[in-house]
């Protein structure tokens, strides 16, 4: 089914300009390759050109764009989330918003800013802010691409309506983002679906899948979620720490530069590999650990909601058992409280049968990942501190050797 | 730090200051320092020996060099800063980390205070100098003068100089210039060392919280691999706080040192410029003397004219002095500079190779560290 998938968001680094690659297992889902060919960000939006490549009947041609915006993976999304059917299924979540309003601040700041600097020191910051809002804008194409794939792989959220819908449809879904009240609404909802939540998961469960499952979920993704923002909290000190020393080794090219005394010399030499060091780690281990540490924040929440779905129908499913004894006691209603046992009844099963093979399945994603992600940020790490020691090797030579 | 090349082929002089020790309590406590001189040079009596100094000790040694030989053009370097607030908190019996930390950073202060004034060939011949790396009882302990006397006045000279010798001016400018930029950098070097330390403390919660993830992780070999990297960043929590300790001591006490230093050198200059100032001085009162004289000659005032007379041969006198005084201050001013560049090239290269070699063993931590884990990350299935 989903053996082998790799769901963990693949980056790339600012090195590689190769095809986007988010590792999927083409061999069962050769019917259906979605991806995203181009992007453009534009004064307060993006807009994502999502490419279909299908052999399915289902489409007019078997190779299509269309343009898409945030708002309507949104709505995707909910659609899914809505959909009685897919109460069994872990909804891939939706790709987080685009946000460069901090880097856009940043690249403003620095137009105020360019007649109180260098012209070489304006000419690096602005290649540095350009550098990170370029991999901004690559990481959110890179997360509405995986939300698409992991649709597109599962059995049964790619024969949905409304994603061939978005697939194929080449003008504006005209889905506008929620008013004021609709988001009031969503509010509430959420309230009391996390009131409910709590006494939901009070329910005991019978089986000890579920019940092991239900516990776990709750204590993986509290710390995961701790994981997530100590590492943000982490990686931001080490960001600070690269700016200051690349202003650091900036000025001490400048004094370098200034004239040729022997101190001077040893200025040149000793900013150069300081100018290489940090900002390159700071910058992997964002994309390795942070980005697969939310990743999996926002799918062990999706995962939590198909066990409250679960067990949302458990508790209906007693009480309509409860239900019908009391309509039998009284004799009276009775057919009505078997139906409704029934229906409550067959929900319940339904979704617990697809509940345990997507809980499975999403342990094995996980886990692969998290392999894949740990993996490669070891060897990012080792190549850089190789690069690093063989720089700083040569430049202590260079010193020690001029008398 | 090597001795002046006249002296380094034949004598040795290592001077070191170590053992800091709390002497007394509350607030008239104070810490002294164990300072160690093992020489060859025939004007100590012995080759060994040892004191005990306290801080306000050093600063009285200043006070009597920059006194005695600023005057003349020489660059006296200046002591490390005072402290309030870091001596109070040793003081107040605090044992903590940043307490610990201000002790060291005085102590190596103080140290290689000490040894820009015993190799500089001029200052070495002083006997405060001897005095106060051999001699028991040094100067009152417990008053602390305001020190910057030279330095300070710098920053109100006016003194408009007809410059004959170009060299001066020169200098004077990549003196002010180079004093701007060492500013900019030790601000930028101290964000830096804050926010490394910033970055060590956050990488232990990152740590901690890998940890708390891998042990509820069901996989066993992922929850292996997670507590792997939990001790990995551990490790780097250390690493990081030793950079930031060498960013400090190799790179941020180096720009403090010469930033004083510079000060040092701008108030040689100042004093060329007074000794140049007086001799024009002593030129315009000759001048008025010479007015006097002739003024005197047409009003046939017999009786005053020998006192002008007197008066024009001191001043005459004094021109010539001052003249010589101006000529022998240029010279000592120059050979400073050429000595302090020569010194500070020195100096820098030395702190740059060791901070870069810090640098490097970090890095081959890192390597250690990561090569060790990447076999378990490999083994997650």
């Amino acid at each position: 089914m989903q053996e082998g998938l790799d769901d963990g968001p693949d980056f790339l680094s600012e090195e590689d300009r190769g095809p986007r690659a988010v590792n999927v297992d083409l061999q069962t889902d050769a019917t259906l390759q979605v991806d995203i060919s181009d992007a453009l960000s534009e004064r307060d939006k993006v807009k994502f050109t999502v490419h279909t490549k299908s052999t399915l009947p289902n489409f007019k041609q078997n190779e299509f764009s269309v343009v898409r915006q945030h708002e309507e993976f949104i709505w995707l999304h909910d659609s899914f989330v809505e959909n009685e059917e897919y109460a069994g299924y872990i909804i891939p979540p939706a790709p987080p918003r685009p946000d460069f309003d901090a880097s856009r601040e940043k690249l403003q700041k620095l137009g105020e800013g360019e007649g109180s600097m260098t012209k070489e020191e304006f000419t690096k910051m602005k290649q540095e802010l350009e550098a990170e809002y370029l991999a901004i804008f690559k990481k959110t194409v890179a997360m509405h691409e995986v939300f698409l794939c992991r649709v597109a792989a599962h059995p049964v959220l790619r024969k949905d309506m409304n994603f061939h819908v978005f697939l194929e449809y080449n003008q504006d879904l005209s889905v506008r983002g929620k008013n004021k009240r609709e988001k009031m609404e969503d509010f509430f909802k959420n309230v009391v679906k996390s009131a409910d939540g709590v006494l939901v998961a009070g329910v005991k469960d019978v089986d000890d899948f579920f019940e092991h499952e239900k516990t776990f979920l709750l204590e993986y993704h509290n710390r995961v979620k701790d994981a997530s923002s100590k590492s943000d909290r982490m990686i931001r000190s080490h960001k600070s720490a690269a700016d200051d020393i690349n202003r650091i080794a900036s000025t001490l090219y400048t004094l370098g530069t200034q004239d040729s005394t022997d101190v001077c010399k040893y200025f040149l030499l000793v900013s150069l590999p300081l100018q290489k060091i940090e900002a390159r780690v700071a910058a992997d281990e964002d994309l390795k650990l942070a980005d697969l540490l939310k990743y999996y924040l926002r799918e062990s929440q999706a995962a939590k909601d198909l066990l409250y779905r679960r067990g949302r129908a458990l508790v209906d499913y007693e009480n309509a058992n409860k239900a019908l004894d009391k309509a039998r006691a009284k004799n009276k209603d009775v057919l009505q409280a078997e139906t409704s046992q029934q229906v409550c009844c067959q929900k319940f099963e339904k979704i617990s049968e697809s509940a345990k093979q997507e809980l499975i399945d999403f342990k094995t994603r996980r886990v692969a990942a998290f392999r894949k992600n740990l993996v490669e940020l070891a060897e990012l790490e080792l190549k850089h501190a190789k690069g690093n020691l063989q720089l700083l090797q040569s430049c202590v030579g260079v010193l020690k050797g001029d008398t | 730090m090597q001795l002046d090349e006249e002296i380094e082929d034949k004598f040795e002089l290592n001077i070191s200051i170590t053992n800091p020790e709390k002497v007394g309590d509350g607030m008239n406590a104070y810490m002294a320092y164990k300072v160690s001189t093992q020489t060859t040079l025939p004007m100590f009596r012995s080759k060994t020996f040892t004191v005990r100094r306290r801080f306000s000790d050093f600063l009285g040694l200043y006070e009597k060099l920059s006194d005695k030989h600023t005057l003349n053009g020489y660059i006296v370097p200046p002591p490390p800063e005072k402290s309030i607030m870091g001596m109070t908190k040793v003081k107040v019996g605090k044992e903590d980390n940043s307490s610990a930390e201000f002790v060291e950073r005085r102590r190596a202060a103080l140290e290689r205070y000490l040894q820009r004034v015993v190799f500089h060939p001029s200052l070495l011949q002083d006997p405060d100098v001897r005095e106060c790396v051999c001699v028991c009882a040094l100067s009152g302990a417990g008053f602390l003068k305001m020190i910057n006397r030279a330095t300070d006045s710098l920053s109100k000279m006016t003194i408009k100089m007809n410059e004959s010798d170009v060299w001066f001016e020169e200098k004077l400018q990549e003196v002010e210039a180079e004093d701007q930029q060492l500013r900019k950098l030790h601000i930028m070097v101290d964000s830096l060392v804050g926010h490394r330390k910033e970055l060590s403390v956050n990488t232990g919660g990152f740590a901690k919280s890998v940890a708390m993830l891998g042990s509820s992780e069901d996989n066993t070999a992922l929850s292996r691999a997670l507590s792997q990297l939990a001790e990995v960043e551990d490790k780097m929590e250390q690493l990081h706080q030793e950079q930031a300790a060498s960013d400090s001591f190799c790179f941020a006490e180096l720009l403090a040192d010469y930033i004083r230093l510079l000060g040092s050198v701008r108030a040689s200059f100042d004093q060329r410029m007074k000794t140049w100032q007086r001799w024009q001085d002593a030129q315009n009162m000759l001048q008025k003397k010479r007015e006097t004289e002739a003024k005197l000659l047409w009003a046939n005032k017999p009786d005053k004219l020998q006192q002008a007379k007197d008066d024009i041969t001191e001043w005459e006198a004094k021109v010539t002095q001052y003249e010589r005084d101006f000529d022998r201050v240029s010279a000592t001013v120059r050979k400073e500079v050429l000595r302090f560049e020569k010194e500070k090239a020195r100096d820098f290269k030395k702190q740059i190779i060791k901070y870069l070699e810090s640098l490097l063993q970090s890095q081959q931590q890192l390597i250690k560290y990561w090569e060790a884990f990447l076999p378990e990350a490999k083994a997650i299935a």
